[in-house]
């Protein structure tokens, strides 16, 4: 077994920046490179506690994430314990040239697809396609005033305020089960930025290095995706 | 006005940019300037936030405890393959 990868010094970010080839991480804050460290050795020292608390902590995202390749619950269950024993075996190659976050979930990409080949399904499209969409209102137009209006582009009907709902209304199983309907009917490269960002937690420069896009169309296919769920959302809750 | 104020149409599609603190320092003004007389905007951004909030609670979907044995067998199998190589 080789411990190379153990002797080398990697006690800085800077010596991390140093191997990194992406060049969507510049600013230093795509990998957590300290935390990375004490991780990797809890898992290569066999620490079932790290390995747990880890494997819980990405559950929901991976779940998720495999889905929307596989066609049921049990094979992406299947997929994401593929993932993690290719992580566990693949632990003595992790060579942090991006954060160990980013390693697993690329792992869990190439698992999920080769499952959705075996199994004959449509590969969805990842963010890389969608660089040059062009500029589309988040905001249905016709809330706004025109532009013939003595104030164009202020509300005709603005949103109505949510905090006059019960907390156990907002919190409720059924609204969690709203997003989730209106996560399911997101393109795919919006439905992959939005569920690291928003529900795994990433930053801007992780997404952008693990799906290799610029901070711009990050940032496009996060704001449509969230305005599709606020929209989803207020209406059910509309509804009343 | 000398400037062009912000509207609310505007503001609406810069709410990430702003969340993600991504604004240049003048837009960031127009947009808080904008945001501190425009309830509906306010309202709209306090949506947005409730928004994150809720997405950030589906994180918490608990593994399945058969899953979690299952992995953490494969964890106990890889190890104890890598200490008796
Ligand atoms: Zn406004």
């Amino acid at each position: 077994m080789s411990d190379s990868e153990n002797q080398q010094p990697r006690t800085t970010g800077a010596s991390r920046e140093a191997d990194d080839v992406s060049g969507a991480s510049t600013s230093g804050e795509a990998a957590g490179p300290a935390s990375d460290l004490g991780l990797l050795e809890a898992l290569r020292r066999g620490d079932e506690e790290a390995y747990l608390s880890l494997v819980s902590m990405h559950y929901a995202a991976m779940l998720r994430l495999a889905l929307m390749y596989v066609g049921s619950r049990a094979v992406a269950e299947e997929v994401i314990q593929e993932t993690w024993v290719g992580v566990l075996q693949g632990l003595d190659r992790f060579e942090g040239r991006s954060s160990l976050k980013t390693w697993i979930f690329r792992i869990l990409l190439n698992r999920a697809r080769t499952r959705a080949q075996r199994e004959n399904r449509t590969i969805p499209f990842s963010a890389l396609v969608t660089t040059t969409e062009p500029f589309e209102p988040t905001v249905e137009p016709d809330v706004f005033r025109s532009a013939e209006d003595q104030h164009p582009g202020s509300w005709i009907t603005p949103p109505a305020a949510w905090d006059s709902l019960p907390e156990e209304r907002l919190l409720s199983l059924e609204t969690r089960q709203q997003i989730d309907q209106a996560l399911t009917t997101l393109p795919a490269a919006q439905r992959e930025v939005i569920t690291l960002r928003d529900i795994d937690g990433w930053s801007a420069n992780e997404v952008c290095d693990y799906l290799d896009i610029s901070e711009a169309n990050q940032r496009v296919l996060l704001h449509r995706a969230r305005a599709r769920v606020r929209r989803a959302l207020a209406g059910y809750l509309a509804a009343g | 006005m000398i400037e062009h104020a912000m509207t609310c149409q505007e503001l609406v599609e810069l709410i990430t940019s702003y969340l993600d603190d991504a604004l240049p320092a003048d837009a960031r003004q127009r947009f808080e300037r904008h945001l501190a007389v425009c309830p509906g905007c306010a309202i709209y951004l306090e949506q947005m936030r409730m928004t994150l909030r809720l997405l950030g609670t589906l994180s918490a979907e608990t593994i399945p405890a058969t899953t979690q044995q299952e992995l953490l067998a494969a964890f106990r199998g890889l190890r104890h393959m890598g200490e008796s190589r």
